[in-house]
Order: C-alpha cells, then sequence, then structure tokens
C-alpha cells in the first residue's frame, strides 16, 4: 500500500497513476517478484460541491482533482491488467487542499522465491524505464508542505506499458532463477535501490551507462531521479546472456550500470570521473535520529442538541445521499474488476449487480478454489475524536469487511497507511502515537499480524494570504487480505429472499461520536466507537463458523449510517424490503432514541439474513453471545418500528436506492 | 488416444487477458502454448503448427495510435502470408476485445475482400466516453460461426472496454455483413430485446458485439467468454440457481472440438 499525496493534488492524472504504478514496483520488487492480482484505491478529497470562492490560491478544486486521479488510475491500472475489486472514497473538508491518494496492489510468488541475496561479482542490470528529470526531489517533496509555488516536475511521468512489459519479463526471469536480487526503483531512484541492495557488498556504478530520456542530466540527476517503470536486478555473471535474451524479447531496455562488489563501499563514476565513493555503513546508519515531542490533551466537543425527529425516514435518505456513503458505481465500473478471469466477490452484488459489497474476494489460481479476500477501514471523523479509537475503529471494520464475505478470521494479515500533518507539532505528532497504541493492543488481541506499512507525513498546505499552514484530518487506513480456504462458499450483502429473518450480530452502544448521523446535524459529539476486542473476536470466529455451516443468506458489515445503513443497502441491493423491530435491537441501556438505535456506528456488528430452519442452529452456535432477531425480509418496503413500536420509517426500497445513487451517478 | 487440438495464444507488450484464454482452452483439453509476437516475428514458432489462433484482450502496446493498430499493423505487414495460409486452411482465430480491434485493423475481420484491402469496420470510442466494466445479456444466431455453434438464444458475459462501439464504413457493408450471416452476437436485454445504455454497453451500431468472417472460421467479439467458465465468476451465483458452467466456455469448447475433428 502506497500513498501518493502531493503529485495528486498539484497534477492529479500523473499524481495518481504513478502513485499505483510505484505500488506494483514494490510487489514486482518484494522477495525474487511477485505477480500482481489486485488492486485497492482508496482516495479522500474535499466536498465536490466546495465553492470556487473559497478555494486557496494555487489549490485545484476537488472536482477537477477527483476526476484526474480516478482517471490516472484507471488508465494505468487498468493497462497493467490487474482487477481494481476494492476501494472507498471519503469527502472531508480537511483534504481540499491536500488529496490522499493510497493505491495498494496484491502479488502472489512460488513459496521458494521469497528469499534474496546480492553477491559480490552480481551484475547490477537495470531494466525497464529510461531515466530523465522527472521526480527528481519527488521524495524530498512528498514530506514537506505544499504551497502555491510547489513544481510541477517533481511529479514522475508513467508508462503503463512499459510497466507491463518489464513485469513479463521479471516473471519470466525469476522463473528460470536467473538472477539473485531485485528491487524496484521507487523514491530515490537508483540511489535507494543500488544504495539497498549493496549495504553487505558494496557496489560500483556507471552513471554514464544509464539510459536517458534525453541528454543533458547530471551525474547527481541521474542518480536521484525518480523516473517511472525501472527495477534493479543483482544477475550473476554466468546468467547475464541468458536473462538479457529475455529481455530483449520482451522488447524491454536492459542495462548494465555498475557491478557489486566485496569492498563495502559506494563508488560512482561517470565516465573516468569518480563523483561519489562513500562507506556503506555511513550510508546505512549515518543518519541522525529525531527526537520530537508529542503532547496529548483530550478534546472536548459540543454535544448535539437536537432529540430524534419523529421520521427517520428523510435522515435515512439523507444519509444514504452523503457522498462518502453514496454509491461509488461511476467510478467501480471504470476499473477493470474482472481481467486475469478470477472475480468471485465483485465490489457491486446482489439482483441489478449494483449494491456496495464488502470485501472483495478473488482466486488468482484459476485451477484451485483457494482465494484471498481484500478489504480496508477508513474513518477520520473518529480521529477528530480521538486517534486511538479512530485506529481501533478502522481495524475492526476492514477485519469485519473480510469476515462479511466469509475471509477466516485467523489468516488474516493487515497494513496501515499513516497520513497526518507535521510531525514536528507536537499535538500532531500525539494523534500518530495514540493510533500506534491502538494498533498494537487491536492487532494483538485479533492475532492480526502487521505485514506492512508506509507513512506520509507533512499533508499540509500553506495558506500564503495568512501564512498557516492547514493539516488534513489525521487519517489511519487499514488494509486487510485473508485467506480464502473455498472461495465457492463466499457470502454476500443483498437480501436473498422474502419471509427470511434478520438479526443483529453484536451490541449496540451509544457511539454516535463522529458519525456521518451526528455529521448531518453539524456536530461531532464526543461518544466515539470503541472496540471490545474479546468480544469481538469471538463474533468473528463463530461468524466464520456460521459461514461454513452455509447458514449464511447474506451478510454485511454495519458501519457509517449504523444499523439502517446496512439494512438498507440489504434491502435494495436485493430488491427486497424489510421490517425492523428497533426494540429488539441488542443493545446497551444508554441508547434510548430511536434515532441513535438505528444511526449508532459501534463496531463488530453484522446485520444478518437466515433462513427460518436455520434460525435454531443460529442461536445454538451463538449461544451465550449478543445477536438479536431484529426483523425479517418482507415487501418492497424499509418499515422501521421505534422503541414504542411507532412506525419511524416507511421508505420504498427504490426510492432509498435512487438516495443513494443520485449524489456520485455522474460526478 | 486421440491428438489434443494446439492452440496459439499471441501476446505482446501490454496484452493482459492472456492467462485466463490460455485456461478457458485448456479446460477444454487443448494443447496451449502462450507466444510473445517477436517469436512469431523471428520464425522461431510455425503457426501452421497450430489449428487455433486466439489474440486476447488487453492493451496492446497502450492502444498508442488507436486501440489494437499497433499489433494489427504488426501482423498485416510481416505476418500476413502465413497467416492467410492458416485462414485458408479452415483454421480458426478469435479475438477477444483488444484482439477483435486487432482483427478489424488487420483486415480479417469482416473479410469481405478475404483480406480486406480497407478497414470496413472500426471499434471507436464508447457513447458513454469511457471505460467500462459491466455484465451484458447477448443474443446469439449465427449459423456461420463455428465457435457458436448450437449456442442459441441467450447469453450474459462481462464486458470491459473503452473502445468497443462497432461502425462500418458504410450501410453496404452493414447490409454484406448482414446479409451473409456474420453478426454472431448483439447486445440485448434481460428480455432478448434490443434496448439503449447501458444494455447496449457502447452504442454499436445495430447493437453488434461480435463478427465473423464469410468463412465463419473467424470471430471477433468485445465481451470476455474467458472471464466466464464457472458459474463463480457470475454477479450473481450467490443468490441466482446456474449450471455449474459459465456461458464463455461453450465457444472455447467449439474450436476444440472443429479443430479435434480436423486432426
Amino acid at each position: 500500500m502506497e500513498t501518493h499525496n502531493h503529485p495528486s493534488a498539484i497534477e492529479p492524472y500523473g499524481g495518481a497513476g504513478t502513485g499505483i504504478g510505484g505500488v506494483i514496483r514494490d510487489i514486482l520488487g518484494v522477495g525474487l517478484g511477485a505477480k500482481p492480482v489486485m488492486n485497492t484505491d482508496v482516495f479522500c478529497f474535499g466536498p465536490l460541491n466546495y465553492p470556487e470562492e473559497k478555494l486557496l490560491e494555487g489549490t485545484l478544486h476537488p472536482r477537477r482533482i477527483f476526476k484526474g486521479v480516478v482517471s490516472g488510475v484507471r488508465d494505468y491500472g487498468n493497462r497493467m491488467g490487474i482487477p481494481t475489486s476494492n476501494g472507498a472514497v471519503i469527502f472531508e473538508e480537511g483534504y481540499t487542499c491536500n488529496p490522499l491518494v493510497y493505491c495498494g496492489t496484491v502479488g502472489i510468488m512460488p513459496n521458494n522465491t521469497c528469499f534474496k541475496k546480492v553477491k559480490p561479482g552480481d551484475i547490477i542490470v537495470s531494466l525497464g524505464g529510461k531515466t530523465g528529470r522527472d521526480g527528481i526531489h519527488g521524495a524530498t517533496f512528498s514530506s514537506i508542505a505544499l504551497d502555491k509555488d510547489t513544481e510541477v516536475s517533481a511529479v514522475q511521468i508513467g508508462n503503463p506499458i512499459v510497466e507491463k512489459k518489464t513485469q513479463d519479463a521479471l516473471i519470466q526471469a525469476r522463473d528460470k532463477g536467473l538472477y539473485n536480487f531485485v528491487t524496484d526503483c521507487g523514491a530515490g531512484g537508483y540511489s535507494s535501490a543500488v544504495g539497498e541492495m549493496a549495504e553487505e557488498t558494496g557496489a560500483k556504478g556507471y552513471l554514464d551507462r544509464v539510459p536517458l530520456k534525453y541528454p543533458g542530466l547530471t551525474p547527481w540527476e541521474i542518480w536521484v531521479s525518480e523516473a517511472q517503470e525501472r527495477m534493479v536486478f543483482a544477475v550473476p555473471l554466468s546468467k547475464l546472456t541468458e536473462i538479457m535474451k529475455i529481455f530483449e524479447r520482451e522488447n524491454v531496455e536492459a542495462t548494465i550500470i555498475g557491478e557489486f562488489t566485496g569492498s563495502k563501499r559506494l563508488e560512482l563514476y561517470y565516465g573516468k570521473e569518480r563523483v561519489a565513493d562513500l562507506d556503506m555503513k555511513f550510508i546505512h546508519e549515518g543518519g541522525p535520529r529525531f527526537e520530537l515531542i508529542a503532547e496529548w490533551k483530550d478534546k472536548e466537543n459540543a454535544e448535539p442538541g437536537f432529540v430524534s425527529p419523529s421520521n427517520l425516514g428523510e435522515s435515512l435518505n439523507k444519509i444514504l445521499s452523503d457522498m462518502s456513503v453514496a454509491s461509488k458505481e461511476w467510478i467501480i465500473r471504470q476499473y477493470d474488476h474482472e481481467v486475469q478471469g478470477g472475480s468471485i466477490i465483485k465490489p457491486m452484488q446482489g439482483a441489478t449487480n449494483d449494491g456496495p459489497g464488502d470485501a472483495a474476494v478473488a482466486r488468482p489460481i484459476l485451477t484451485s478454489w483457494k482465494g484471498i479476500a481484500v478489504s480496508n477501514g477508513i474513518n477520520p471523523r473518529y480521529g477528530m475524536i480521538d486517534p486511538y479509537w479512530m485506529a481501533a475503529s478502522n481495524i475492526d471494520e476492514a477485519v469485519r469487511n473480510i469476515v462479511a464475505v466469509g475471509g477466516d478470521p485467523d489468516k488474516i494479515a493487515i497494513l496501515d497507511n499513516f497520513c497526518w500533518g507535521s510531525p514536528n507539532k507536537p499535538e500532531e505528532l500525539a494523534g500518530m502515537v495514540r493510533a500506534s497504541l491502538a494498533c498494537y493492543d487491536i492487532a494483538v488481541a485479533y492475532g492480526t499480524p502487521f505485514i506492512s506499512g508506509k507513512d506520509s507525513l507533512n499533508n499540509e498546505y500553506v495558506d500564503v494570504s495568512t501564512g498557516k499552514k492547514i493539516a488534513i484530518p489525521g487519517t489511519l487506513l487499514i488494509s486487510a487480505i485473508a485467506v480464502v480456504e473455498d472461495v465457492r462458499k463466499s457470502v454476500t450483502m443483498d437480501f436473498k429472499a422474502e419471509g427470511n429473518l434478520i438479526y443483529a450480530v453484536g451490541l449496540t452502544h451509544n457511539e454516535m461520536g463522529g458519525s456521518v448521523y451526528l455529521k448531518l446535524n453539524n456536530a461531532i459529539g464526543n461518544t466515539v466507537p470503541k472496540v471490545d476486542a474479546k468480544k469481538a473476536k469471538k463474533i468473528f470466529d463463530k461468524m466464520f463458523k456460521a459461514v461454513r455451516l452455509g447458514i449464511i443468506k447474506s451478510c454485511h458489515d454495519c458501519s457509517e449510517g449504523g444499523i439502517g445503513v446496512a439494512v438498507a443497502e440489504m434491502a435494495f441491493a436485493g430488491g427486497i424490503g424489510a421490517n425492523i423491530y428497533l426494540d429488539k435491537v441488542g443493545r446497551n441501556g444508554d441508547v434510548n432514541r430511536d434515532d441513535y438505535v438505528l444511526f449508532s456506528e459501534s463496531n463488530s456488528r453484522f446485520i444478518v439474513e437466515i433462513d427460518k430452519k436455520h434460525q435454531a442452529k443460529f442461536d445454538a452456535l451463538f449461544k451465550g453471545m449478543e445477536i438479536s432477531n431484529i426483523g425479517e425480509t418482507f415487501g418492497d418496503k424499509l418499515m422501521v418500528y421505534g422503541l414504542d413500536n411507532r412506525l419511524v420509517v416507511s421508505e420504498d426500497i427504490n426510492k432509498l436506492k435512487e438516495s443513494w445513487q443520485a449524489p456520485l451517478r455522474n460526478p | 488416444m486421440s491428438k489434443k487440438a494446439k492452440v496459439i495464444v499471441i501476446r505482446t507488450a501490454g496484452t493482459n487477458c492472456d492467462y485466463e484464454t490460455v485456461t478457458a482452452f485448456q479446460l477444454c483439453g487443448a494443447e496451449v502454448d502462450l507466444v510473445h509476437i517477436n517469436q512469431l516475428l523471428r520464425k522461431e514458432v510455425d503457426i501452421m503448427e497450430y489449428q487455433i489462433l486466439a489474440i486476447p484482450g488487453g492493451f496492446s502496446y497502450g492502444d498508442d495510435v488507436a486501440s489494437g493498430k499497433i499489433l494489427a499493423n504488426e501482423i498485416q505487414y510481416r505476418l500476413m502470408d502465413a497467416i492467410a495460409r492458416f485462414v485458408d486452411a479452415r483454421r480458426l482465430i478469435i479475438g477477444i476485445c483488444n484482439g477483435f480491434q486487432v482483427l478489424v485493423k488487420t483486415g480479417l475481420l469482416p473479410g469481405i475482400d478475404g483480406i480486406d484491402k480497407k478497414e470496413y469496420t472500426t471499434l471507436f470510442n464508447n457513447d458513454s466516453g469511457k471505460f467500462e466494466d459491466r455484465w451484458v445479456y447477448l443474443h446469439s444466431s449465427s449459423n456461420r460461426c463455428i465457435f457458436t455453434k448450437g449456442v442459441k438464444g441467450q447469453i450474459y458475459l462481462p464486458i470491459a472496454h473503452g473502445e468497443g462501439k462497432f461502425l462500418t464504413l458504410d450501410k453496404k457493408t452493414l447490409d454484406y455483413i448482414k446479409k451473409n450471416d456474420m453478426i454472431v452476437f448483439k447486445y440485448v436485454n434481460k428480455n432478448g430485446e434490443l434496448a439503449g445504455y447501458p444494455d447496449n454497453p457502447n452504442g454499436s451500431t445495430e447493437a453488434i458485439a461480435g463478427i465473423c468472417n464469410p468463412g465463419g472460421n473467424i470471430l471477433g467479439m468485445m465481451p470476455h467468454p474467458e472471464r466466464f467458465v464457472t458459474k463463480y465468476t457470475h454477479p450473481r451465483w450467490t443468490r441466482e440457481k446456474l449450471p455449474e458452467e459459465g456461458d464463455g466456455l461453450v465457444l472455447f469448447r467449439n474450436a476444440v472440438e472443429f479443430a479435434k475433428k480436423k486432426l
């Protein structure tokens, strides 16, 4: 998982495209190289209807950034032939000057290609793109605040077909065992690629041999350029002819740019001139250690002062129309989510292929029924109250999305991706510290290892009129991946038939803090959703058992908009209505308002549809746990009865669907 | 023991539906080789060793100039003699998505002049102006196409393209294609009727989704049969009763059976 925030702020199309290009190379460069099999993208933008006159000098309108980013990722990802099957889009005012673009890729590789080691005498071969001035200082520019004078030349220029050729050639060479080491040229270009590879050996590099896009680059520019689509190999001399033959047949440029030595020094030449000679130990351990100060202060937000409206149908429609909740079909359909032929649970599902799925499931090997499930959890509004519970909630969301489709909770790995403001500000850094603490606590409790991660700091924009730096809301994306033993047992979220029972699994608390419902009432509140990790883990395990027993007709995770949104989505995706009784919802005593029961965003909850004939089995499985039969599927309306049994929602499911689809139908 | 039909799947820079296309033919019992165009251009591989040739989907050479154009030129100017012999021997060619775009640009489809002297048909930008991935209903009616033998009525397949709007040079071309039973697939709605967007996802003339040559041994189509060979890739397999086999597999099986008979 990678971020490409600053490039996407100033050149959305190119910035986002090279974001996905870069993360794909990470997969190509892991171990001896993996084959990319799925992409996932998460974007955070300012509101699309942001008033022009409020835009700061030098920033692009969120609508322009949105369209550029979507098409940049589309054109790169589609051309690479990797299905984009999962993602999320968040709209918040705090991202107006500094959008977030997260790009992720999943890869698979044979067990015996996981480890790699450079040997002295190996030849350094650069494969793929030529080197130009694009992306010089890309890494450093990503780590300072943007302002109106930030230059576009720091953004890299992508060419997906060069990358596809590089991938095809790399996988063939890997399968023939023709190299000892491979890594991608990312931030820092050759300097970090060769620098990392040569840590234990040392290397000699001949910069004048590097193929250039155009003449005139100085040696240091060649060394640090972040030009795209380049992979660096360590090839034993005995295999050089064979590997070069493969590269040549695939029409992909390969150049010998040096060799690994045993000197433990980095020596660079440009022609006869020695332009660098550094000790490897200094390169790797010479960096000074930072000491930064973090200081956490509890915040007290105003509690909303309104009473539960008598008609919650209107609120439900409004939540469904919130940009962050609304259908993303316009984006999803522009991404090929079925290439490679293994798409099992698609991002859009239900009677007319347009309901919102939880996690994506695919089988990357077409001769096996074993597969993977991929999901994400992100909710910056919780972080505005407490980053600790934001992180906990995001992990919970990513994990329960996996569980909702039938992924094995014991085989989940997660990734963290921090996007924050300046770590030099004690209160910003404190947010990150709080989030990190939760990452540790919850990951240990759930048994979900963090297998990778990244951070992008200084996501700030300088307002020249005031000199003030505006930071994004501290944002943590958690991605999850799980093994699915048999993809044919997967579950989707659309109601399947009338007359089935609807259960809420997990307890509903008074946790309105940071919810969409409060957002629409112009409040944030304080009661951020928490995680009871022990209880949650039990729920996940039982849910997995229920899926394996085949008694779950449909299952949807309860997140933004709570039970109300989950049931509405299941209903209009399946084309089947429901009767819901709020007094039956298993809840904590302090939830005593209809709107809070319906829209609270408590974690570790699922809405589940089961056949009546399986009720006894289901109840027995969850014995002693917090499940509640909250209604049944019926008709073509969503009817919700309040705590006093009064009708509080009576909405045609097609109307609810329209509310959900309209906002981003033609953005 | 009966011999296996041999299939050559051609790939080049930007090809990306090769793996699933190879797998679909293998499921039908064929022996499949995935071959880079350079191996053909350098005569390292002889296509006459094969009975079926497939050009899979993707973005060959990034679809620069126009979709499929560069690969089409390589075939047209450097391989056409061999391909013409292949076609004359009534061996089979299928082009899917980008492969279809390649076939119309080489003059292999519609094949009005044998190998066409001009581009009678083309695949243009979708009316929606964007790349789209969605499932479509297809009506199959041609008696001429070898790949769709026995396929009557409706099938369901995904499309994923930005340039799939089928256009003919003039009415004469369209009439020729119709008269000679060369329209293999038309986009229809769930009830089998011609309909507008999104049932016809790109605005194709007469909702044409795939055509064959007059000989019926070359098929070009925008939808992806290789993506629906098992029911578990159907978008509604969790809610509908479906046969185990996906609608797309029959096309590959027909080709393999036809080729085997000629062995």
